[in-house]
C-alpha cells in the first residue's frame, strides 16, 4: 500500500492545522521532511510519543511543529502515522504538505484515510454504510473539483503536452505494430528533439505550480439567484468596489464576475453569476446560465439570493434543492421593501438564512458571521483544491521523469520498446486526472495519423 | 421430422479457428464434445491472409502453444516460408509472422479435429438454439437433426448472417461462397441476445503467371527459423517468397472516380468497418494526402498459382477492381482468379460476456472469434481455447479459468473485448499490454506452460522441460553477476568497435551484457567459463539482465494491480443498491458485472472513490 498524506485539519479554521501520512513509509517519510530539537529520528521512537521539531522542505525550514507519531496497528488508520502539526494558516499547511510529497507520499484520494481504518478493522462494521457516503460524497466533490481545475491553463498546458507525447507513443507504436508498412522510424535526432522540448516544458510546469495559489485564491464561493435580486449589488458590498454592472434591468451579468474577499479566516473567490430563470430572453443570456449553473455545482460554497418581497419561485425552490447538496447560506434581500416571503418554505432545505439590505449594507454584519461559521466547522474540506493541486503537480513531475529516463534510454542506445514504456508512463500520468488510459488513446491516435492494415 | 440425434456436454458452433482450439480443448479435457461445421471441406479456412502470425499475433500463438493449443503445431507443419518481424526494435515488439499453405493447412486440423478423442466432427448447419427448462441447451441443423448440450460455444465468425458487397452486387453469403448461417441469427436473437453487423472485406487473389516478378521488391524468409511451437524441435524451411509493390496516383484516381460505385460509400453497408484492416477505397478517403500505398503480395500455397494481395481489401465493382490493378507496377497483366469482397456479418457486444466468455445472462453459454468483436485468426483461436478450457470445466464442476492481462496477450485481449467493449473489430496490438516487455513471445513457454499443465492441456514431459530452462536461465544469470571479465587490450578494441566505453578496471559479465552495445555472442572470447548454453536459455538471460530495470518495475506494478485482481467480485451484487456509488459507476457496473474488483477499476466512468466503496461494500458483505 502507498503511503498518503493530506491536510487533516478545516483549511478556514486556520491557527493550527495538521498534516497526516498514513503508511507503511510513513515514519521514514516524516523523517525526512522533520528535524526533531533533540536530533533524535521519529524512526528510533515508540509509537504515542510527540516530538517537537521543525519541517523542511529540502533545505528551507517552513515552520516549527509537533510531529505526533503512531505506530501500526495502533493509529487512526491502523497503518503507521505521523501527523505534524504546524503553526501557520492554510497557506504553510499546503508548504508542509508540498515537503511531505517530495519526500515520497503520495497525495490522498478523497475518502482514504477513513477507507483505510475501516479496512484495517479500526471501524466498526457497523459504520461501513456511514464510511460508503462519506468517500461517495467526497469523491463526488473531488471529481467536481478535479473537473473544475481541468479548466484552468495547467490543465490545458498539460492536455496540450500529453498529446504531444501520445503522437510520439502512436508513431512509436505503429512502427511496432505495423513493420510491414513503410512507415518511417522516428529518428533519433527527432526523437531527442521533441522530447528534450517536452521535457523542459514539464520543468518550467512544475516550477509553476505554487504551494499557496489554492490557499490565496480561496474557497470558490457562488452567488445564484434570479435576475436582478441583488447579485451584484451584494457581491460589490462584499467587495467594496462597483466591479460588477448593477442595473435594475433583469440579465445585466452575462459574465461571471470574480472578486476575492477576506471575511475573517476566510478568504473567499466570489463569482457573481448570471440570474437562474426560466424565460431566459437571449442566447448569449443561455450561456451564461449554463455557466453559473455549472460553476454552482463545482463550488463547495454556494450563497443563494432571495428577494423578501416575492413569493419563492420554481426555479429558486430548484436552485435551493441543488445548493443543499453542499454548504449553502440564504440571503433574503430587500428586507426593507417589506417581506412577502415564506421562510419556512426555505427552511426545507437550509437553515442558514440571514435578512439584508444589499443596497443600504444592513445585515452584512450578520452574513460575515453566518459565513464564518459555516466555513469553520471541521467538515467543511476546502483542502480539497489544495490536494488536486498537488496530485496534479505530483503527475506532472511523474512525466518529467518519464520523459527524462526515456532520453536517457534513447542516448544509451536501448531499443525503443524500452524507450516506449517510459513515455506510456508519462503520457498516463499526464492523462490520469482525467481517467483516460495511455493504450486506448494511443491506439486511438494510431488509426487517425497513419494509414496501415492489409 | 425432428429427429433426435445426441447427447453431448460441449457443443461448438463453427470449425473456424475458434472453433477448433474450442473443440480440442473441451474435448482434451475429457468432456463429450461435437463441433459442427458448415464445410466439412475447410476446416480452419485462412479466408483473408495466408498467412498466421504477424505484431502481437505471433504471441498470441505462442502463448496458445504453451497452454496446448493447436494452432501453433498447424502453422509450423504447414509453414511455406516464416520470418521473425522486428528483429531490431526491442524484444517486446519481436513477433512471427509465417506465411502458410492453406490447403494444407485445412488438411492437418481437419485430421487433428478428426483423430480427438470424446470429439465428434459433424457437417451440419445449426438452424436453432434454444435453452431447454431442463438447463440444457437444444441445438437443431438443418436437416432436423437436434443435439443437447450442456454448453454450446458459438464461433460463428462471417458465416452469421453474413453477406457479400462486390460492387452494386449484393447477396448472403459466408466467406469465399460458402453456404451463411441466416437463420441461427433470428434464433439468436429470440434468446434475447442483441446482435450488431460488423464488416471486413479481402482483396482480390491473381495467378501468379500474369505477374511481373522483376518489378516487385522481393522478400525472402529468416535462414534459421524459429518455429512457433514450444515443442517443434526439427528445422523448418523457407519454400516460397512474399513481395511488394506500391500504388500510385493513378490507382487512387480510379478508386475516387468510382467511389459512388462502392457500397461502403453509397451507404449500402451498415456494418461497421474495422480500422485495423480499412479497404483501399478507405485508405485513399482518409489519408487523401499519401501518395502510394503497399500491396503486400503472399502465395496462397505451394502446389497452387493464387496470389493473395494484401492492401487491396475492396468492396468496388469487379471492372473496377481490374484497372486498380491494371495501374499498379507488376501487376499491369494480372489475371484475377477470385474478386475482392466486402463481407458483413452479424456478432454480440462482447461486454455481455464474462472474462470466461461466457454470456452473463446465459450460464453455459459462449462465444468466441470474430462472433464477440474481434478480427484475426488468431485472437479467434486464442478465445477459442478459454472458452473451451471454460465450457469443459463448467460441465465438470470446476472453478472458472481466467487468464489476468498481467499474465499474457491473452488474457489482455479478453478482458479489452469484456471490460470495454469495441466500436469495430478488435485487433490485438503490442502497444494494448502495459506490460510488454514482460510479455514476450519468446518467453510465453516460460509464463504458461504450468497454467497449461495444471489444466491437463500439456504434458508433463513439456513441464519438466520449461522447469529444467527456467533452472538453466536463473544459474546462468546468477553466474553472470559472479564472473569478472578482467580488461585487456582485444576486450577494450571490442568496446570501442561498438561505441560503449572501454574499461579501465575489470568489470562483471552482467554489467557488460546491460550494455545495450554487447550481447552474449561478441562476449565470448572474453567469457572463458561459460558454459555449453542452448540458445534459448542465452536468449532469456541475455533479455533478463538487459531490460533487469523495465523488468522489475513491471513487476512491481503486476503486483500492485493483483491485489485488486484477486477481490472477486460476486455475480449477484446490486449494485445500484449501494450507498455511497455514484449512479454513472453503479449504471456502468450492472451492466458489465466485472468478475473482479480489478476489472471493476478499468471500467471507464468507475472512479477510485467508488472503487473504495465498493472495497468496503464487498467487506461488510
Amino acid at each position: 500500500m502507498k503511503t498518503i498524506a493530506a491536510i487533516a485539519t478545516a483549511q478556514a479554521a486556520a491557527g493550527i492545522g495538521i498534516v497526516r501520512i498514513s503508511g507503511d513509509r510513513a515514519i521514514e517519510i516524516a523523517d525526512k521532511v522533520f528535524v526533531t530539537a533533540s536530533g533524535e529520528k521519529l524512526s528510533s521512537r515508540s509509537g504515542y510519543s510527540a516530538a517537537l521539531g521543525d519541517v523542511y522542505d529540502g533545505k528551507t525550514k517552513i515552520d516549527k511543529a509537533i510531529a505526533l507519531l503512531f505506530r501500526a496497528p495502533k493509529s487512526y488508520t491502523g497503518e503507521n502515522v505521523v501527523e505534524l502539526s504546524g503553526h501557520g494558516g492554510p497557506y504553510v499547511m499546503s508548504r508542509i504538505l508540498r515537503a511531505v510529497l517530495n519526500a515520497g507520499a503520495e497525495p490522498a484520494s478523497p475518502g482514504e484515510f477513513t477507507k483505510r481504518a475501516f479496512l484495517n478493522g479500526k471501524l466498526d462494521l457497523s459504520e461501513a454504510e456511514a464510511v460508503m457516503s462519506v468517500i461517495g460524497a467526497k469523491g463526488e466533490a473531488g471529481h467536481k473539483a478535479a473537473l473544475n481545475a481541468l479548466l484552468g491553463h495547467t490543465s490545458k498546458k498539460i492536455s496540450e503536452l500529453a498529446a504531444k507525447l501520445t503522437k510520439i507513443c502512436a508513431h512509436l507504436a505503429v512502427w511496432a505494430d505495423y513493420p510491414e508498412e513503410d512507415i518511417k522510424e522516428l529518428s533519433e535526432e527527432s526523437l531527442i528533439a521533441s522530447l528534450t522540448t517536452i521535457k523542459t516544458d514539464l520543468f518550467n510546469l512544475i516550477n509553476s505550480f505554487d504551494a499557496g495559489k489554492a490557499v490565496i485564491d480561496g474557497i470558490e464561493t457562488v452567488i445564484a439567484g434570479k435576475p436582478n435580486v441583488g447579485k451584484s449589488t451584494l457581491l460589490n458590498l462584499l467587495s467594496g468596489s462597483e466591479k460588477a454592472i448593477v442595473t435594475p434591468h433583469a440579465g445585466t451579468t452575462r459574465d461571471i464576475i470574480e472578486e476575492t474577499v477576506r471575511i475573517g479566516n476566510v478568504t473567499l473567490k466570489l463569482a457573481d453569476t448570471a440570474g437562474i430563470h426560466e424565460n431566459i430572453s437571449s442566447e448569449i443570456e443561455e450561456i451564461g446560465v449554463k455557466r453559473a449553473v455549472l460553476r454552482m455545482e463545482r463550488a463547495p460554497f454556494v450563497i443563494i439570493v432571495l428577494e423578501a418581497v416575492n413569493e419563492l419561485t420554481k426555479s429558486e425552490e430548484e436552485l435551493l434543492r441543488k445548493a443543499a447538496e453542499k454548504k449553502v447560506l440564504v440571503a433574503i434581500n430587500k428586507t426593507d421593501l417589506g417581506v412577502k416571503l415564506d421562510v419556512n418554505k426555505v427552511k426545507r432545505y437550509t437553515e442558514n438564512i440571514v435578512y439584508i439590505s444589499a443596497k443600504s449594507g444592513e445585515g452584512l454584519q450578520e452574513l460575515i458571521s453566518a459565513a464564518e461559521s459555516i466555513l469553520g466547522t471541521a467538515d467543511f474540506d476546502s483542502s480539497e483544491p489544495i490536494l488536486i493541486t498537488e496530485r496534479q503537480r505530483k503527475l506532472v513531475k511523474t512525466a518529467y521523469e518519464c520523459v527524462s529516463e526515456a532520453l536517457e534510454a534513447i542516448k544509451m542506445g536501448m531499443t525503443r520498446d524500452a524507450v516506449n514504456i517510459s513515455l506510456d508512463g508519462a503520457v498516463n500520468a499526464l492523462l490520469e486526472l482525467t481517467g483516460e488510459r495511455a493504450s486506448e488513446a494511443v491506439v486511438d491516435e494510431l488509426f487517425k495519423s497513419f494509414c496501415v492494415g492489409k | 421430422m425432428e429427429y433426435f440425434a445426441g447427447e453431448y456436454d460441449v457443443a461448438v458452433i463453427g470449425a473456424g479457428h475458434a472453433g477448433i482450439e474450442a473443440a480440442l480443448a473441451a474435448a482434451r479435457l475429457n468432456v463429450k464434445t461435437i463441433v459442427f461445421t458448415i464445410n466439412l471441406d475447410w476446416i480452419g479456412l485462412l479466408a483473408c491472409n495466408p498467412s498466421i502470425g504477424g505484431t502481437s499475433k505471433g504471441h498470441l500463438v505462442r502463448e496458445i502453444d504453451a497452454l496446448g493449443g493447436e494452432m501453433g503445431k498447424a502453422a509450423d507443419k504447414t509453414l511455406i516460408q516464416s520470418r521473425m518481424l522486428n528483429t531490431g526494435k526491442g524484444p517486446a515488439v519481436r513477433s512471427l509472422r509465417a506465411q502458410i499453405d492453406r490447403v494444407l493447412y485445412t488438411k492437418y486440423m481437419k485430421l487433428a479435429l478428426e483423430s480427438q478423442k470424446n470429439l465428434d466432427l459433424m457437417q451440419a448447419e445449426i438452424t436453432e438454439l434454444k435453452k431447454e427448462k431442463s438447463g440444457l441447451y437444444r441445438l437443431k441443423t438443418k436437416l432436423e437433426c437436434v443435439y443437447t448440450a450442456k454448453c454450446v460455444i458459438i464461433a460463428t465468425g462471417t458465416f452469421l448472417g453474413g453477406k457479400n458487397y462486390i460492387g452494386e452486387v449484393v447477396f448472403d453469403s459466408g466467406p469465399d461462397g460458402m453456404f451463411p448461417s441466416i437463420e441461427l441469427s433470428k434464433s439468436i436473437k429470440d434468446l434475447n441476445i442483441s446482435l450488431r453487423r460488423f464488416k471486413t472485406g479481402t482483396p482480390p487473389r491473381i495467378n501468379a503467371d500474369s505477374v511481373d516478378f522483376s518489378q516487385l521488391e522481393e522478400q525472402r524468409g529468416d535462414e534459421n527459423i524459429t518455429p512457433f511451437s514450444f515443442g517443434t524441435k526439427e528445422k523448418l524451411k523457407n519454400y516460397a517468397s512474399c513481395h511488394i509493390t506500391y500504388t500510385n496516383e493513378n490507382t487512387k484516381q480510379i478508386i475516387l472516380d468510382n467511389l459512388n460505385r462502392s457500397p461502403l460509400y453509397s451507404h449500402k453497408i451498415e456494418g461497421i468497418g474495422t480500422r485495423y484492416c480499412p479497404s483501399i477505397e478507405d485508405k485513399i478517403v482518409r489519408f487523401s494526402e499519401k501518395e502510394r500505398h503497399q500491396v503486400f503480395i503472399e502465395p496462397c500455397g505451394l502446389d497452387t498459382k493464387e496470389l493473395y494481395l494484401q492492401g487491396l481489401s475492396s468492396s468496388l465493382p469487379v471492372d473496377v477492381q481490374k484497372d486498380i490493378l491494371k495501374s499498379v507496377k507488376g501487376l499491369e497483366n494480372a489475371r484475377v482468379m477470385r474478386h475482392a469482397y466486402a463481407i458483413e456479418y452479424d456478432c454480440t457486444n462482447p461486454m455481455c460476456l464474462k472474462p470466461t466468455l461466457e454470456f452473463l445472462d446465459f450460464e453455459g453459454l459462449y462465444g468466441a472469434g470474430q462472433f464477440n468483436g474481434s478480427s484475426g485468426y488468431e485472437e479467434a483461436a486464442a478465445q477459442g481455447l478459454i472458452a473451451g478450457i471454460n465450457a469443459a470445466r463448467k460441465v465438470q464442476n470446476k472453478k472458472d479459468v481466467i487468464l489476468p492481462r498481467s499474465s499474457s496477450y491473452i488474457g489482455t485481449l479478453i478482458d479489452d473485448l469484456v471490460t470495454k467493449g469495441c466500436m469495430d473489430p478488435y485487433r490485438m496490438m503490442t502497444s494494448r499490454s502495459e506490460y510488454r516487455l514482460i510479455l514476450r513471445q519468446d518467453n510465453a513457454d516460460l509464463r504458461l506452460t504450468e497454467t497449461g499443465y495444471n489444466l491437463g492441456l500439456v504434458s508433463e514431459k513439456r513441464l519438466l522441460a520449461v522447469k529444467e530452462k527456467e533452472k538453466a536461465i536463473k544459474r546462468e544469470i546468477k553466474r553472470a553477476k559472479k564472473t569478472a571479465i578482467p580488461p585487456s587490450h582485444e576486450l577494450n578494441e571490442l568496446l570501442i568497435s561498438r561505441g560503449t566505453a572501454p574499461l579501465e578496471t575489470g568489470a562483471k559479465l552482467f554489467e557488460l551484457i546491460k550494455r545495450p552495445q554487447l550481447d552474449y555472442e561478441c562476449l565470448l572470447p572474453f567469457d572463458k567459463e561459460r558454459p555449453d548454453l542452448p540458445p534459448e536459455v542465452i536468449e532469456q538471460a541475455e533479455i533478463e539482465i538487459k531490460y533487469e530495470g523495465y523488468i522489475k518495475r513491471q513487476q512491481a506494478d503486476i503486483a500492485e494491480a493483483a491485489r485488486l485482481e484477486k477481490k472477486r467480485l460476486p455475480d449477484d451484487i446490486d449494485y445500484k443498491s449501494i450507498t455511497g456509488l455514484r449512479l454513472e459507476a453503479a449504471e456502468k457496473l450492472s451492466k458489465i458485472r466485472p468478475s473482479s474488483v480489478g476489472q471493476a477499476s478499468r471500467i471507464s466512468g468507475v472512479s477510485p472513490a467508488d472503487i473504495s466503496v465498493i472495497l468496503i461494500y464487498l467487506r461488510k458483505r
